[in-house]
Order: structure tokens, then sequence, then C-alpha cells
């Protein structure tokens, strides 16, 4: 007994070693990759992964099967924070990715610039679900704060997906004519007044709306509205989008301290790349997030209608600040539902 | 404590004293004294702003009052539950028997979402109770009713054993002597299954104060509302506030752990009346 398990001892160790030492010239003959992303990515990552193999085996013989982790975005990062071996995070929004380098020094600082598009290979926007016929004549963000119009969107606090939407309409109120801090301030307060559940994630939200028929408009994620209409029902729900939204940038990135203990950065590299190529952006389109590749979304290009776009460093200067002075403790949000100000 | 003048069944007083301590030790003491030392990150002001915050107040009211409602409301219904298991055979008991175990195994996300769908205004159970005026899905009623939910085995299965201990003789000497039903069971039943009832309600309690996943669903999550503390705990660390979450931890932990001690200390007392008593 004991001197198998000293034998297997020595088996594992000698693996490890031999990945640790081993670069890529005399690579071993099969790899394995953990991507930690978040909740809606499991389809689209589930294509990926097996497309990336196929690519991977044809073009360096070697084998790779990548692993899937899914859950809310803060709550991956916090995992991988606390040692989880993720060699490439795929999350919803940079934040989550700055703490890798804040909380446990992860990755390196700039880590946003290492990759094309704000490390960002594929996008989305924020959009609205409305029920069939927009019997409350839902057109823009300036609706949603209409008496007696009911808006779902998850909490912010607790769903990474859900500071997009805050953010969306926060943009939306600052960028029209004469908008300013105040009126923002006051426009995302009349908004959140007209939310009677804050959901904790955003498929809780989803459900919310489709399931139990609560709400008149829905702000979501343009994949996950897509997801909506398309396998709930398109008889039951239209999506509206408004004149203005946010460029939401679920990043990607390397996790250096990771792939450097388990000899895999090349791979991992390699991994993120293959988003970015023809048919990683195809498959993203597929999963209806809107591609980076110009002539991918020309094929798609009626599903992703035109809006104007603001990014999040355009007008928050950034998710650190964004995060500091909204969802912090204390920040914005969190005013709106002090009793005195109302 | 003698443990050679009498016979154990385990052998090894002193080697399985040792693993008593090693187990809750490892388990229980070192998870939560670092939980302790992670507060102490924060000055002593910040501690006490982060925990009296207007929202953590809220929060810890709603945690605890509706955690208490369940547990008592599990306390009745769970001892009904119990008796009619006990002493009465009918069709479907054994049905009824595994249903009554079937909280503990369900996943909670599964709980809460269902209770949602059948509490929500269209939902089964929601249509006619809103028609009465009552609103259960999405306020703190929807609470109390998730924690309900989970809490029940824990009764029924804590007061059930005793109940079988109890001799239907007992009963028919009472009733011999000259007791009326409801003396038969104030003065001889109740006294003997309170202790059960007791841990019963405890764990309940205790159950219901950590529960997250299925309340999340049906309370809705509104600031000052319908927030539980473990919510809180959740946002914070979103923030990566780790020392925020776990102040607000410490205090619900402290809080719980001085209520189950009051708690045991009844248990203790009633348990001895009832020693004395039934040597008199």
């Amino acid at each position: 007994m004991r001197c198998s398990l000293r034998l297997s001892l020595l088996v594992v160790l000698a693996l490890t070693g031999c990945s640790k030492s081993g670069g890529e010239s005399s690579a071993p003959s099969s790899v394995t990759l953990l991507n930690v992303s978040y909740d809606p990515t499991r389809e689209l990552y589930a294509d990926v992964n097996a497309a990336f193999a196929k690519h991977w085996e044809a073009t360096h013989g070697q084998k790779v099967s990548i692993k899937q982790s899914h859950g809310g975005s803060g709550k991956q990062a916090r995992a991988v924070i606390d040692g989880l071996d993720a060699d490439v995070v795929t999350l919803a929004l940079a934040y989550d990715v700055d703490m890798l380098h804040d909380k446990a020094s992860l990755i390196p600082d700039g880590w946003q610039a290492r990759l094309a598009h704000n490390s960002a290979p594929y996008t989305s926007t924020i959009v609205f679900v409305v029920r069939k016929g927009n019997p409350k004549g839902i057109r823009d963000w300036d609706d949603l704060i209409r008496e007696g119009v009911s808006v779902i969107t998850p909490n912010p606090k607790t769903s990474g997906g859900a500071r997009w939407n805050y953010l969306a309409a926060w943009g939306h109120a600052l960028r029209k004519p004469g908008g300013t801090e105040e009126s923002a301030r006051a426009f995302v307060g009349a908004l959140f007044r007209n939310v009677p559940v804050l959901d904790s994630g955003a498929r809780g939200a989803t459900t919310t709306f489709a399931e139990r028929g609560l709400g008149d408009v829905l702000i979501a994620w343009e994949n996950e509205a897509f997801l909506l209409t398309d396998e709930v029902g398109k008889e039951r729900f239209e999506i509206i989008v408004p004149s203005v939204s946010i460029l939401a940038e679920p990043p990607v990135a390397l996790v250096d301290r990771n792939v450097d203990k388990r000899g895999t950065r090349v791979v991992a590299e390699a991994y993120l790349q293959f988003l970015y190529s023809e048919e990683g952006q195809r498959l993203a389109a597929k999963h209806h997030y809107r591609p980076r590749s110009e002539a991918v979304a020309l094929k798609h290009g009626a599903r992703f209608p035109k809006v104007t776009l603001f990014t999040i460093d355009e007008v928050f200067g950034g998710w650190r600040k964004a995060q500091a002075a909204h969802f912090d403790d204390g920040g914005v949000f969190d005013r709106i539902y002090v009793p005195q100000a109302r | 404590m003698a443990p050679r003048s009498r016979r154990h069944v385990l052998p090894g007083f002193r080697l399985s004293l040792g693993l008593t301590w090693a187990y809750v030790g490892l388990l229980v003491l070192i998870p939560l004294s670092s939980l302790f030392l992670k507060t102490f990150s924060l000055t002593w002001p910040q501690f006490w702003e982060t925990v009296t915050a207007p929202r953590a107040l809220a929060a810890y009211k709603l945690s605890f009052s509706a955690s208490l409602a369940a547990a008592l409301a599990n306390v009745v219904f769970g001892l009904l539950v119990a008796w009619v298991l006990v002493r009465y055979r009918f069709p479907g008991r054994s049905l009824v028997e595994s249903l009554v175990d079937l909280p503990f195994a369900l996943p909670t996300a599964v709980a809460g979402l269902t209770l949602t769908t059948l509490f929500s205004s269209k939902g089964w159970y929601g249509q006619y109770l809103e028609a009465w005026g009552l609103k259960v899905a999405y306020t703190s009623v929807g609470v109390a009713v998730a924690l309900t939910f989970i809490g029940l085995p824990f009764v029924v299965r804590t007061v059930q054993p005793v109940l079988e201990d109890i001799d239907v003789d007992v009963e028919e000497a009472a009733a011999t002597l000259g007791a009326t039903p409801w003396q038969t069971f104030t003065r001889v039943l109740f006294p003997a299954i309170v202790p059960a009832l007791l841990s019963g309600f405890t764990l309940a309690f205790a159950r219901a104060l950590g529960e997250y996943g299925s309340v999340v669903f049906i309370s809705g999550n509104m600031p000052l509302r319908t927030e539980i503390v473990p919510l809180l705990i959740v946002t914070k660390l979103e923030q990566y506030d780790y020392a925020g979450a776990t102040a607000i931890a410490v205090v619900m932990l402290l809080a719980s752990f001085l209520l189950l001690l009051a708690v045991n200390l009844l248990q203790r007392w009633s348990h001895r009346r009832l020693e004395a008593r039934s040597r008199a």
C-alpha cells in the first residue's frame, strides 16, 4: 500500500516537473487549460473550446482540453484570487480582472493593453426587452422613468452585469443635451424607484421578468435578450434598442502567475488570440455577442442594429473610478435608497 | 470523568477526546478565528460604522425576526407532523415521512425559485393570497416562508424519536389517574418533549440565520426592506471588501452564539426540572 502510494507520488512529481520544465518544443502530448468565466458564456465557450482544440491539434499536434468554470463574475474573480488555478479568465467587467492585480498580483497592472480592443474580443450592449406588442410604448431610456412603468434589472451591488445596465442609464442621462452629474443622479434615482425587485443576478432578473410576469421592461445585455426572444419565445417578447447605450466590453486575460507555474503560457495565449480569429469571432456572433471583426459583423449586420455607443473610459474614466463612485458602500447607488433622499 | 472505573463503548478516552478537539478545532475553531482576525484590519470606528450602518441594522432585524418566526412556526407544525407520524398509521404515511426530509436534500436555489413561482402574483398561491391583500413574494413575509420551508425537517426529526420513546401506557396511566386529555398533554407529554423541541427550534433557527440560496430569490433584495444579512455580506464581497464582510459576519456570529447559548441553558434547565420531577 505504502509503496504504491510513494510510487504514485513520484509519478505525480515527475508529471508536474515535466510540464514545468518542458517548453512547447518538448511539449507533452496533451495539456489542459482552465477558463474561469462568468455565467452567460457557458454555451459560447463550449463551442470555442471545441474549435480551438481542433485548431491547436492541427497546428501543433498537441491535444488540449479546456475546462470551464462559470459563476457570477465577482465570485469567479475571488475564486482565482483565493487560488483557483485559472490559466485564463473571461469575465463580465474589467474591474473584476483589475482585482486579480490589486488583491493578489496575479497579473501585471497594464493587462488590458496586452490584447487588442481593450482585451475584449467581443462586445455587447444594453438593450430593453418588453412584452409583445410593447403595451407601454417603451422606445428609449426616458420612457423607463415614466410613472407606472415597472422596470426589472438586477442588483448592481451583487451582479457585475447589472453594473453595465446602471452605467448605461447614467451615461444616457449625462450625455443628453444639458445633462449634468446632478440630472444623471436624478434620472438613475427615478429609474430605480420604478424597480420593484432587485434580483441578485442577471438570470434571476430574466426569470422574474419572463416567468413571473413581473415588470413592463427588462434591462438586459443584448446577448441575453436574444437568448430570451430566441429560446423562450419570439411571440412573447420583443427587443427595443435605445438610441444610445454603453459598449459592454467583457474582458479576457491571461493569468500570468498561474500559466508560468503550470507551463501553459504559449497555449493559453494562443487560446485568447483564437477569440480574435475569424472563427472565434464567428462563434461570438453566433452566441449573440457583437464581434470586433468588421467582416464578421457585416454578415450578422441585421442582428446587431446600429446604436450610438459610449465606453466606460469615455464617460466614467474607467472601471475603478466607476466602481468607487457608484457601487461601493455609500456610493451613488446606495444613496438612491437612503430614505431622506426621497 | 474517571475513564477506567467504568467501561466505555469507545476505547481510549484520551484518544477520542483528542480527536474531538482536533476535529472541532480544524472544522470550526480555526476557520472562525481566521474570520475574527480578518476584521482586525479595520479600525474600531470603521468596524463600528460598518456594523451599525442603517442597512446593516435593517438586515439584522429582518434576518433575526424572519428566522424566529420561521423557527416558531416549525415548532408548532413540526410537532404536529411528528405527532401524527408517530401516533397514527394511515395510507401515505411513508410518503409524508420521506417528504419531510426533502427540504434537506433540495438545492436551496431550487427551493427559492419554486417558492417564488408559487407565491408571486401570478402563481398558484400568490393569486389567491393577493386577492386577500397579502403579498408574500418580494416581501419580508416571503423571507419567512422560505426559511420555514428549509427549517421544517429539523423540528420533526428531533421530536420524532422522543415521541416514539413515550409509551402509550404513560398516557393511559395518566387517564386512569383521572387526568383530562389536556392535563395529560401539558403535564405528562409536553414536559418530556420540551428538550427535543428546543433543540429542533435551535437547529431550525440557526439554519435560517445563515440561509442565502433560497431567500435571495423570494426576497427581492430591496435595500432597507428585504435585504437579509447574508446578502449584505455577499454585496460587500462583490466590492472586494473582505474586512467589511467579515465584520458583519462576526456580529451575526456573536449574536447567534449568544442566542444558541441561551437556548442551550434553557434546555438544560428544563431537562433538570424534568428529572427532578420524575425523581419526586
